[in-house]
């Protein structure tokens, strides 16, 4: 079968995902709970997205807890996001050369 | 007050970096499961996501129907549908139609949460500036990692990996350390998290985030109703 078929279905059924709730979906919502749910979600998307996978993010769990332990400390203080990404990048790199 | 364009750029940096280092993975495995650059290039320009293109990959290799094709991206993809509803409640009124169909295309995880986390309403150059400098990350990573599996020494695009990562705890450390009802939300999304990975490996990956994220905003919602004046100024 043909790629390009593949990937109109692909990407067709990945548009229409985010597409139809976003353009159809008009109303505020009253509901304290929901209101709720939808508060929290991101958070815990984050939250479940990133523990335990970024133990494994760099092929070797003690170089990717450095960066991890360097990156939760730089938030702590309020850095800007790319300065916590690129030293936690820069800590697990430094800690597998020491390695 | 910086113009949205730029504000919805630079936000867009670390989201972009984190995306070429994943994406370039995504290439090299796109390339040796037998397509070309090309069509890599326009998966991910097409797709924008990770685990979906993968999953997409893989269907293509195998020869895989079109329906199986199908559902496993409306499988996969389907937190997308619940992000889209939770952002469509703080867009700016500038938000037409024609603007949410062509923002609709940019909504990922990162982008999502990003924006989510913004303490204003969403402008549509908001999410054009993220949503472009996003998906080029994407794109670019997927055509370096399709025609050159040696641009960067190993050590490097190892280290790599924990960037996008560093971003996520970057976004919900800040307001965990001032709100416990966020902080322990996210101690239960992480613990569930935990708990598939180690205890419940049968479970694939995409489930196992959606259950325990929704299970964690659902006890966090139970446990800690917010006001919804604090629904609209989300801690930053």
């Amino acid at each position: 079968m043909s790629i390009a078929i593949y990937i109109l279905v692909m990407a067709g059924v990945t548009y229409l995902i985010r597409m139809l709730p976003f353009t159809l979906f008009r109303k505020k919502i009253k509901s304290k709970f929901i209101q709720s749910v939808l508060y929290y979600i991101p958070y815990a998307v984050l939250s479940a997205m990133t523990f335990p996978a970024i133990f494994y993010s760099t092929g070797n769990s003690i170089t990717a807890a450095v960066g991890t332990a360097v990156a939760v400390i730089l938030a702590y203080f309020k850095l800007p996001l790319i300065v916590v990404s690129i030293a936690a990048c820069v800590a697990a790199f430094a800690a597998g050369l020491v390695i | 007050m910086r113009k949205p364009f730029s504000r919805g750029i630079t936000h867009g940096i670390p989201i972009a970096l984190g995306y070429f280092s994943v994406s370039f993975g995504f290439g090299i495995v796109a390339v040796q499961s037998g397509l070309r650059a090309i069509e890599a290039v326009i998966i991910s320009l097409t797709n924008l996501t990770s685990a979906g293109q993968a999953m997409g990959v893989a269907v293509i290799a195998a020869g895989g129907t079109l329906v199986e094709m199908a559902v496993t991206q409306l499988v996969i993809n389907l937190r997308y549908a619940l992000m889209a509803i939770s952002l469509s409640q703080k867009l700016d009124d500038s938000f037409t139609t024609p603007h949410r169909l062509l923002a609709a295309y940019g909504i990922t995880d990162e982008i999502f949460a990003v924006a989510a986390a913004q303490d204003c309403k969403i402008k549509p150059s908001y999410m054009y500036g993220m949503i472009s400098i996003s998906a080029a990350g994407w794109v670019g990573g997927t055509l370096a990692g399709a025609v050159a599996n040696m641009l960067l020494p190993a050590s490097l695009t190892a280290a790599m990996g924990i960037m996008l990562y560093g971003m996520f705890i970057a976004i919900i450390v800040s307001p965990a350390k001032s709100n416990h009802k966020v902080l322990t939300v996210v101690a239960i999304a992480a613990a569930f998290s935990s708990v598939f990975k180690y205890l419940l490996p049968a479970v694939s990956l995409g489930f196992a985030i959606i259950i325990s994220s929704v299970a964690a905003a659902v006890i966090g919602a139970i446990l800690f109703p917010v006001e919804t004046s604090e629904t609209e100024e989300k801690a930053q």
